[in-house]
């Protein structure tokens, strides 16, 4: 896993955002990650697909990816191109999934406020540093507990299982 | 300080004394069950890393329930597929259909829920069978896969808010009232990363089938499981299903507890949740002060309230009235046996002579899956569980979670109505 990440954000600051929004159940006949990430957020915000870049990163408010239990809405995720959500808080199996799929999703309590939407930003994951490229700030974000760094490390909860 | 009852199952399945909120643990997992959307993925993920096993498979129940009677040619591949690795791994419990359901119903229905034991399931919904005093928890695929293969998974021992209902429902009121009364109280985010547990003399005076429906929405309020002590009427539904061995686990007098809530019941009135939370609930007293909000479609059935007691009080509402000129209802018995002893006890006839819709059990129309999508701009009040923006279809069409009771006089009235004028 690298150290540093840049990417451009996009910024979602409702609450709540849920699983439905991520990937629409309609799709869920496919568990392909280029075809899920075809409809990635598509009933929040139809130009999505168009916006994400490879390596782009989502920020959002309290609660993110409540509802279903869905992998698939980390798949959508990560297939069109985003490399972690920085939320608030997260709903609690999108959180598990992200860990087991070591997929980032990061608590950060006020990067919500400070970041806007194209800002371009640098992830420190070990140090638990973001770099606002384009405000010319720096957030602090709690390191990720160290279970989650195994797993990652790993390449995932079933990878993790196989070697133990 | 003693343990909540979530605890001690979770200690007893991590081979410990006692464990405390917070702490990581690696859990015996008792039952896994599987569906369609969830399954195949965690297949995929056993076969491509070589760990193509299934522990126990006495421990997995199967059941397609979402896509099913396949509504296209994916989704009937993807049954297939597990047909054959079913087969493939001598999983006995297979429900296919015929005898399927949805999961959440047939689980406890077919006696595979024990008091005590510890339940995942690749759906967020799977918080239900804690109201037969089980620890459930929904997970992804990637959890299944883990599972089906090892028979254990980590999970972080959550805090308990226990939430105490004392007194008596009022007549109009019903299990689907008090916990929509609940979220609207704490919100979707309310009980993020907890086990609500959930007692008092409300609790007690219900069905086991009603309790269901409580435990059913834990999730809605972002719970990890939802839980409910065994009580005697526990003891006889489950006597009922099953002959297997189980311990009775209750929380201690001491435990220590995040959070208690209480409410009184008798206060309660029928509630609906408006979109797109399940949050957003108005009373009846507040709806009948607003304009009235016509209906397309009214939809009885899924995890929460397609159980057998849900079509009775529907049925009796309905009996000698009609679905109103501009709406349609859909009436989903949840399982096969829910449908079959629907027939049984004629309500069918019931349900068709009111201009009803019966179907063969499926969770289709729940998650805008098939048998019940809405169009843009139709609005459905339903006895489901969730109403976020495009849930059951188009994103701007609108889902009013209500109970059984409200579904149903809405219906006649094709306008969201107040069920207790029909009582």
């Amino acid at each position: 896993m690298a150290e540093t990440l840049k990417g451009n954000a996009h910024v979602y600051s409702r609450d709540d955002i849920n699983t439905d929004e991520i990937i629409p159940a309609r799709y869920l006949n496919s568990d392909k990650e280029e075809e899920l990430a075809e409809h990635a957020m598509e009933d929040l915000d139809k130009e999505f697909i168009n916006k994400v870049k490879g390596g782009d990163f989502i920020i959002a408010g309290e609660n993110f990816g409540c509802g279903s239990s869905r992998e698939h809405a980390i798949w959508a995720l990560r297939g069109s191109g985003i490399r972690a959500v920085f939320a608030k808080s997260f709903a609690r199996i999108f959180y598990r999934n992200a860990v087991n799929n070591g997929f980032l999703a990061i608590e950060c309590n006020y990067v919500v406020k400070k970041v806007k939407n194209g800002n371009e930003l640098e992830i420190n994951i070990k140090k638990g540093k973001i770099k606002n490229l384009t405000k010319k700030e720096e957030y602090k974000f709690a390191p990720l507990p160290e279970f989650t760094i195994e797993l990652m490390e790993a390449g995932g909860l079933l990878e993790y299982i196989k070697k133990k | 300080m003693g343990m909540a009852i979530t605890e001690k199952i979770l200690a007893k399945h991590a081979g410990k004394e006692k464990v405390k909120p917070g702490e990581l643990i690696n859990a015996k997992i008792d039952t896994i069950m599987l569906h369609d959307i969830t399954t195949t993925p965690a297949i995929d993920m056993l076969e491509t890393h070589g760990m193509d096993r299934v522990f126990d498979p006495s421990k997995v129940v199967v059941t397609p329930d979402h896509f099913v009677p396949n509504k296209d040619i994916k989704s009937a591949e993807m049954v297939s597929r597990i047909r054959k690795w079913a087969r493939k791994h001598k999983i006995m419990n297979f429900y296919d259909i015929g005898k399927h359901g949805v999961c959440h119903a047939i689980l406890p229905e077919q006696g595979h829920v024990l008091p005590g034991m510890t339940i995942i399931a690749g759906d967020s919904h799977t918080c239900t069978h804690g109201a037969l005093g089980a620890f459930s928890t929904g997970v992804g695929s990637t959890d299944i896969a883990a599972a089906l293969y090892s028979g254990n998974l980590w999970f972080k021992v959550p805090p308990t808010i226990k939430f105490i209902i004392n007194g008596k429902l009022p007549k109009g009121a019903y299990s689907k009232d008090i916990i929509l009364t609940i979220i609207k109280d704490i919100g979707v985010g309310g009980a993020l990363y907890k086990a609500m547990e959930f007692s008092g003399s409300a609790i007690s005076g219900l069905s086991v089938e009603a309790r269901m429906t409580i435990t059913n929405m834990a999730i809605e309020a972002g719970g990890k499981n939802g839980v409910i002590e065994p009580d005697k009427k526990t003891l006889e539904y489950i006597k009922k299903r099953s002959k297997g061995k189980f311990e009775v686990v209750k929380s201690d007098n001491n435990a220590a507890y995040f959070e208690v809530k209480e409410y009184d019941a008798s206060g309660f009135e029928p509630v609906v949740a408006f979109p797109d939370l399940p949050s957003n609930g108005k009373t009846m007293s507040e709806i009948s002060k607003m304009e009235e909000i016509r209906i397309d479609q009214a939809y009885l059935g899924s995890c929460t309230n397609g159980r057998l007691e849900d079509l009775r009080i529907a049925a009796k509402i309905l009996k000698g009235n009609k679905v109103a000129a501009d709406t349609r209802m859909l009436i989903v018995p949840a399982t096969t046996d829910v449908w079959k002893q629907a027939m049984e006890e004629g309500l069918f006839r019931t349900f068709s002579e009111a201009g009803a819709a019966v179907s063969t059990p499926t969770c289709g129309a729940c998650l805008g899956g098939h048998m019940g999508v809405l169009a843009e701009g139709e609005r459905c009040i339903s006895s489901t569980n969730r109403n976020f923006v495009g849930r059951m279809g188009s994103p701007r069409s609108e889902v009013y979670l209500a109970s059984p009771a409200a579904v149903a006089a809405s219906a006649i009235e094709g306008k969201i109505a107040d069920p207790r004028r029909y009582l």
